[in-house]
Formats: C-alpha cells, sequence, structure tokens
C-alpha cells in the first residue's frame, strides 16, 4: 500500500500561519468575552469558541478529513461517549 | 499487506490511542462538570484569583507550537531538512518555555498557601477546594503530557537529524504531531474552564 | 510429503534461540500462548483464594481467617479474578492466536506492541505481589471505594497502580484488535464476511479502548487523594464520594461486556460447528453485539441504586440495564435455533457451550432481578450479587473460555485431550458449581450479606452444603486442566481441521506454520456455509 501523494494532505506554510492567526484570534475574543459578557450563556460561549479552535486544528493541523472513514466516524463516536457519560451522570446529580 | 508500509493503518493506530488520552482526560472533565454546576459562584470566585496573563500566555505558546509541529512536517515534506529541524526545535522550546510557565504559576499558588492540604483552603469555601483540587489535577496531569510530548518530539527531532526520519517515511514525525496536537487541544478546554469562568 | 514446520519450530526472528524465541517473540501465536501460562497462574491463585473463603464460611464458629485476613483474601480474590483473569483471558489468548488466523493474516498489526501489552500485564502482576508483601493486602474489595481506600492504611497505593498497569495491556491490545480488522483482512473477506469470534473481539476491544482510560484516572486519582488529600471525593471538602463510584462503575460495568463478549463469540462459533449447520441470524448476532457494547456502556449506576443517587437516576438506568438484556437473549435465541434441525455432533467443547447457555441465561435473569430498583433495595450487597456475578463470570465467561480451549485445544497445540475424562471433568465441574452458586440466591434473599468473614447460625446449612459444592467443582477443574496438560503426552495430530469447521483458522495445519498460511487462504461468501460438508456426508453414505 503506498503513501497518499504528498498533494493530499500538505499545506502551504503561509495557509498554516493563517489558522494560527485565527487560532490566536479566536482566544483573545474568548477572554474579552469573559470580560465583557456576564450572562447565563458564558460558559456556553467559551466551550464553543474552544470547540471552534479545536475544529481548525483538527481539520488543518491533524488532517482528520483526510485520515479515512474509520477515523472520522471513530473520533465523532469517542466525542458523543464522553458528552453520554457527561449527560447519563447529570441524570444523578441534576435531581439530587 | 504487512504494517510497515500501510500509512493509512498506522495513522488509524495513532488515533486510536489519542481516544485514550480524549476519555483519560475525559473522566476529570466529568469531575469538573458535575462540581461546576454545583458550586458555580465559587469557581467563577476562584477563577479570578487564577493569573490570567500567565493562562493566555500559555495558550499562546502551546497554539504556536501546534504550529511549529505541522510546520515541521511540511517543510521535511518537501526535503527542507535544516526548517524542519528548527521548527521541530522550536516545538520542544515551546513546550519547555509552557512548563516553566506552570512551575512559575504554581509556585505563586503555593507560596499563598493555595494547594492540597493548605490552611487557606481548608477554611475556605468548600466549592474554592474542589476548584483547585481540579485545578491541580488537571493541569498536572496535563503538564505531565506536555513533558512526555516534549520527550518524543526531542526523539524526532534526533531522528530527523540522523536522517531516519526522511521526507518519505515520516509515520514516526506524524503520529508525534499528531500526539502534541492533542495536548494542545485539551489545553484549548482547560483555558476557558479554569481562567475565563470569572 | 514434506510437513510443514509450526511456529513452534519456527521462531518470529531467525536466529532466535530457547527462551529468547519466546520472550522476545512478536509472533502472535507465541504471545497468545505466553499470555495462557501466566492467565492460568493466576487463575489457580485465585481459585485457591476463592476456596479459602469458602471453606472459611463452611462454619459459623471455627474461623480460619480473621475478620481482617477475610477482608484481604476476598480483595485480593475480587482483583485477581477480575483484572488478571476475566478481562484478558479470552481476548489476549484466544483473540490473540485466533483472530489474525481467521481473517487471513499472518499477524496482528502492531505485533511489537502486542509484546508489550504482554510485558504489561505481567508487570502489573507483579506489582500486586509487590504490594502484598510490603504494605499488605488491600481490605477495600476489589472495588476500592472512598473514603475507606483513602483510608486504610494496607497496600491499596500499589495495588490501584498495578491495576492501572493492567488496564494500560488492556487498552492496548483493544488498540491492536481494532487496527487489525480494519486493515488486515484477507482479499474478498468483508465486515459481514467476519466469523463471529473476530467480531466479538472486535466490539470488546472499542469498549476496551474508550472505558479503560477512565478507571485509569479514577485510580490514579485514588493514589493522588491518598499522596496529597486534594479531597475530590471528600464531602469535608466539598467533593462527593458518589462521583468516585460513578467513575468506578463507568469502566467497571462496561468490563463485564469485555469479560462476556469474546465468551459469547466463542459460543457462536462452536454452535453451528456441532449443529453442522449455519449460525441462525448471523446478522442478528452482529447487531447484538455491537448493540450490547454500546447499551453496555450505559448502565453503570445500577451499581448504585442503594448509595444515595437520586431517583431519576435510578429510573433512567434501571430502563437502560432492562434494555441491555434484550440484544443478549437474541444471542441465546438464536444459538439455541441454530441447533434446530441441525445434524449434532456432541464432542466437548460443545457439552460446554450448552452448560454455558444454561449457566448464563440464569445469570442473565437473575441480573433483571437486580436490575429492578424495587427488588435491588431488598438484594443489594447480599450472596444473591455474588451468585449473579458468578453465573455470568464463572458459569458464563469462565464455561466459555473452557469450550474455547477445548475447540482450539487441536489448533494450538497439535494434540487432542481425552474425551471421557473432559466429559467427568465438565460433569463435576457443573454439578459443583450448580451446588455451590444456585443456594446464593436463597441466602440473598434471605438476608445474608456479602463480604462478611461469618453469618448468622440460620444460614449454617446452606452455607455448608455450597462448601461441598466447592470441592466437587475444584475437583472438576483439576481433572480438566490435567486432562488437558495430559494431550502433551499423547500423539500429534495429522489433521488440519478435527471437527468439520468452516473458518479460516481450520485451513492451515494444526499447530499453524510462523506464516499462519502457507498459501492464501481463499475466502468462502459466508463463514458458516457447512454445503461443501453436507455434500461430503450424502456422497458417503451413497444413497
Amino acid at each position: 500500500m503506498t503513501e497518499k501523494p504528498a498533494e493530499k494532505t500538505a499545506l502551504s506554510i503561509t495557509a498554516l500561519l493563517g489558522v494560527l492567526a485565527a487560532l490566536l484570534f479566536l482566544t483573545g475574543l474568548s477572554i474579552a468575552l469573559a470580560h465583557f459578557y456576564t450572562g447565563p450563556l458564558r460558559v456556553a460561549a467559551a466551550l464553543s469558541i474552544a470547540a471552534v479552535k479545536t475544529g481548525l486544528v483538527l481539520i488543518f493541523f491533524m488532517h482528520l478529513r483526510q485520515a479515512g472513514k474509520a477515523v472520522a466516524l471513530s473520533f465523532l463516536a469517542t466525542v458523543v461517549t464522553l458528552a453520554v457519560f457527561i449527560g447519563l451522570t447529570f441524570a444523578d446529580t441534576l435531581y439530587r | 499487506m504487512h504494517a510497515n508500509t500501510d500509512n493509512e493503518g498506522s495513522r488509524l493506530g495513532m488515533w486510536l490511542f489519542l481516544y485514550t488520552e480524549i476519555m483519560l482526560f475525559g473522566g476529570l472533565f466529568v469531575l469538573y462538570a458535575v462540581y461546576y454546576n454545583r458550586y458555580p459562584g465559587e469557581f467563577s470566585a476562584a477563577g479570578r484569583e487564577l493569573e490570567l496573563a500567565k493562562g493566555a500566555l500559555n495558550t499562546g505558546l502551546l497554539l504556536l507550537s501546534s504550529f511549529t509541529a505541522a510546520a515541521s512536517i511540511e517543510t521535511l515534506r518537501k526535503g527542507a531538512k535544516r526548517a524542519a529541524l528548527g521548527l521541530l526545535g522550536s516545538t520542544v522550546l515551546l513546550g519547555l518555555v509552557f512548563l516553566f510557565n506552570k512551575y512559575l504559576e504554581w509556585s505563586h499558588k503555593f507560596a499563598h498557601d493555595i494547594f492540597p492540604g493548605s490552611d487557606t483552603l481548608l477554611k475556605g469555601p468548600k466549592g474554592e477546594t474542589v476548584f483547585y483540587g481540579l485545578y491541580f489535577t488537571l493541569t498536572g496531569l496535563h503538564a505531565l503530557h506536555v513533558f512526555l510530548g516534549c520527550a518524543v518530539l526531542s526523539a524526532c527531532w534526533v531522528l530527523v537529524l540522523k536522517g531516519r526520519v526522511t521526507g518519505e517515511r515520516m509515520n514516526l514525525l506524524e503520529n508525534t504531531g499528531l500526539y502534541w496536537h492533542l495536548v494542545d487541544i485539551v489545553w484549548i478546554f482547560l483555558f476557558p474552564l479554569f481562567y475565563l469562568i470569572l | 510429503m514434506d510437513r510443514t514446520l509450526s511456529f513452534f519450530e519456527t521462531p518470529s526472528s531467525p536466529g532466535q534461540k530457547g527462551a529468547r524465541a519466546w520472550l522476545l517473540t512478536t509472533d502472535h501465536k507465541r504471545i497468545g500462548l505466553m499470555y495462557l501460562w501466566v492467565v492460568l497462574f493466576w487463575f489457580f491463585l485465585g481459585a485457591c483464594l476463592g476456596l479459602l473463603l469458602r471453606t472459611q464460611l463452611m462454619s459459623v464458629n471455627h474461623l480460619l481467617l480473621s475478620a481482617q485476613t477475610y477482608n484481604a483474601a476476598f480483595t485480593l480474590h475480587g482483583v485477581i479474578m477480575i483484572f488478571l483473569f476475566v478481562i484478558p483471558a479470552i481476548p489476549a489468548i484466544l483473540g490473540n492466536f485466533l483472530v489474525p488466523l481467521q481473517i487471513g493474516a499472518n499477524d496482528v498489526f502492531f505485533p511489537r506492541l502486542n509484546l508489550l501489552s504482554w510485558y504489561l500485564y505481567v508487570a502489573g502482576g507483579l506489582l500486586a505481589m509487590v504490594a502484598l508483601f510490603t504494605k499488605g493486602a488491600p481490605d477495600t474489595g476489589w472495588t476500592f471505594y472512598v473514603p475507606f481506600s483513602v483510608a486504610t492504611q494496607t497496600g491499596v497505593t500499589l495495588s490501584v497502580f498495578a491495576v492501572f498497569v493492567l488496564g494500560l495491556s488492556s487498552m492496548l491490545t483493544g488498540l491492536n484488535f481494532i487496527t487489525t480488522v480494519h486493515r488486515l483482512r484477507a482479499k474478498g473477506l468483508g465486515w459481514l464476511q467476519l466469523p463471529l469470534f473476530t467480531w466479538s473481539v472486535y466490539a470488546t476491544a472499542w469498549v476496551q479502548l474508550l472505558a479503560t482510560p477512565i478507571i485509569a484516572v479514577t485510580l490514579l486519582l485514588i493514589i493522588v487523594e491518598r499522596l496529597f488529600n486534594v479531597g475530590l471525593f471528600d464531602p469535608a471538602k466539598g467533593g462527593d464520594p458518589l462521583m468516585y463510584q460513578h467513575l468506578f462503575w463507568m469502566y467497571s460495568h462496561p468490563a463485564v461486556y469485555i469479560m462476556i463478549l469474546p465468551a459469547m463469540g466463542i459460543i457462536s462459533e462452536i454452535f453451528p460447528v456441532f449443529s453442522r449447520k449455519s449460525i441462525f441470524g448471523y446478522k442478528a448476532i452482529v447487531a447484538a453485539t455491537m448493540g450490547i457494547a454500546i447499551l453496555g456502556s450505559l448502565v453503570w449506576a445500577h451499581h448504585m441504586f442503594v448509595s444515595g443517587i437520586s431517583d431519576m437516576a435510578v429510573l433512567v438506568f434501571s430502563f437502560l440495564t432492562f434494555l441491555v438484556a434484550v440484544p443478549s437473549a437474541v444471542k441465546v435465541f438464536n444459538w439455541v435455533s441454530t441447533m434446530y434441525r441441525g445434524s449434532i455432533y456432541m464432542a466437548p467443547p460443545f457439552f460446554f457451550a450448552l452448560c454455558f447457555v444454561f449457566l448464563f441465561t440464569l445469570g442473565g435473569l437473575t441480573g433483571l432481578v437486580q436490575g429492578a430498583a424495587g427488588p435491588n433495595v431488598h438484594i443489594h450487597d447480599t450472596h444473591f450479587i455474588v451468585g449473579h456475578f458468578h453465573f455470568v463470570m464463572f458459569g458464563g465467561t469462565g464455561f466459555a473460555f473452557l469450550a474455547g480451549l477445548h475447540f482450539w485445544w487441536p489448533k494450538l497445540f497439535g494434540r487432542l485431550y481425552d474425551f471421557k475424562k473432559a466429559y467427568a471433568g465438565a460433569v463435576l465441574l457443573t454439578a459443583g458449581f450448580v451446588m455451590h452458586y444456585f443456594p446464593m440466591f436463597i441466602l440473598g434473599l434471605k438476608g445474608m450479606p456479602r463480604r462478611y468473614y461469618t453469618y448468622l447460625p440460620e444460614f449454617w446449612p446452606l452455607n455448608f452444603f455450597e462448601g461441598i459444592g466447592a470441592y466437587i467443582m475444584m475437583s472438576g477443574l483439576a481433572l480438566l486442566f490435567f486432562n488437558l496438560l495430559r494431550s502433551f503426552r499423547g500423539p500429534r495430530l495429522a489433521a488440519d481441521d478435527p471437527w468439520g469447521a468452516t473458518t479460516l483458522e481450520w485451513r492451515t495445519s494444526s499447530p499453524p506454520p510462523l506464516e499462519n498460511f502457507a498459501t492464501e487462504p481463499e475466502v468462502d461468501a459466508y463463514p458458516y456455509d457447512f454445503s461443501a460438508l453436507a455434500r461430503k456426508a450424502k456422497a458417503a453414505v451413497k444413497i
């Protein structure tokens, strides 16, 4: 089985720098948000930004989309598993 | 058919290992979720006591290190060995600076009598004790992974230098890169959970 | 005719000799056998501990063991049996040996990682022994509940670290099997052509991979608590002891599916062969296997119904527990249906498989009794629970393991054991087993608690009766293992396939050569196609 052609997963250094810039910008945004937005959705907002940053790292640094169907599906399954574990635990702790 | 030439299989194996790391930290995230729900006010108060500047700097360092790790792979793929070595070396350095920063943060807390079992915590509100319990455990476990990542990246650096890892045979480097990015992702979540719950 | 050299005669790296040919091997078959010997050692130790416990319980007044020693004994019995025997046995021994053969590959995907898993398994066991002799055996039960596990002065830290190391071994084995099944299937072998044993090991591997890290971090937290008193489970510091239980069972319940899924896979292989008929409902069994793996990961708090969790949680987890019984029942129906209109051929593996169905069904049904919240209040922490889990873990996985050993023994060693002794041992074992474990349901309902070093005098007759059953059971086990080991003195088997099976591992010599297959095996359209065998039989009869 030969390796995939380099073009499939390669990104130029400029593109990678662009991703870094986006990540740093989002970090700044989350810090600003934490200082200026005190509403009930602040935790959700902070975690959503974290999720977007994670998505950027997964797609552009870790090449998740080119890793094959098995990886994409199982990555989703893992995250869902963790979410379910947290959720079912709340079936207890939220209703004590 | 055999493992040595099946890169997709090798990549699958590495991702599977990353899932175990996600679940490992996941157990602690379960604890965080439950306890934050129980002590939201005290978590916010304690969060404000953390040094946001150091946390933000650490976030920046790791994001930058993810960039250098990814870039080192791209440059090596194109055959630019010296650039790759420079970028890879920078990744390790950034990781070490992260660890040093963490050491400063922890020392600062210890100096202010904030550590597991300290009087300040014992006398303070329970939610605060839990917050710091989670803080030290999670950032401690994360720091251990940063350290291990630096060690493996350094080993990769040596192998690239010796020509054992090249643009054509870079499975080890790519897999190590994946590990490093995961360590970055964990911090991407730890940062808001501890420093931005204000 | 030249006999192909078997893997016993060919080390995985040319030039390796003696002990190094085993300790440095990367051959999945040798690694499987190395697991076999170490696992059997731990099983023997765990069984002796069990016998010690039950001997104590044969008397109310003449106590062999003090309360403290008794507590240590049941803790060790549990830790050894669960982490060193039942969880690893089938995947690490039979999974390692057979999965590559069943998919037509010549090894697992990461052979050196496989060897590392074995060393981690051995190290975990050794660490547990060190814990024993340095700080004294832990007395917390294998569940290590806080706050006692944090407070007790016995060797909890090392023991728990040993389990951590064993967990690492298990996780890496799971990783290896998943990658192997995804990447090394023979040409033409699609997912819905995989033998059911491989399917079961694959599903198990996912549970091993995703659930084990949870207990890994939980055990680390125990160590951190003991060393630094962080307080994450300590109410005085804002912690919640129930969170320990949640995290502990989040792994340990899926762990029982790690134990039973490969066992069910073995049974799914045996029924078709000895009914000379394709398995009934192949796809349903595949779906049920994955269903059990998934649903079984959602029911953990049914171990905590009386611990103080919310009523909502009791409702949710009880409901989910009832759901997980469905795919298990589907499998039982399918195994039995396989026999219908089949051509039954009795041999020791089949006898074990039939006993499995009976014992596992009883175990499963009593699990439903426990899963119902109301009855649970009465029987939690009584011997009812002890009876239930021994029926499923021993009557289930244990018997399936024996079935698998007796089925694949000729493939592993090129030898066949004495059938009569095998039947005798199996009958003694089964009779002793039922005598020993069934009364526990009665005692539990009457209120006899578990993990107590003595009991009320009214419970004495059944406890004494159980003790006799224990010794009968042990004599059965002794006979079975003596019989298997004695086969090494007997003649070498010539046949690749002494049973008339259809899966790929039977298309190569017994034992197989190093590379598993001399020529690339031809894959059938369907793994349980007995039509060729039926044609041969018809031709022989000459109607």
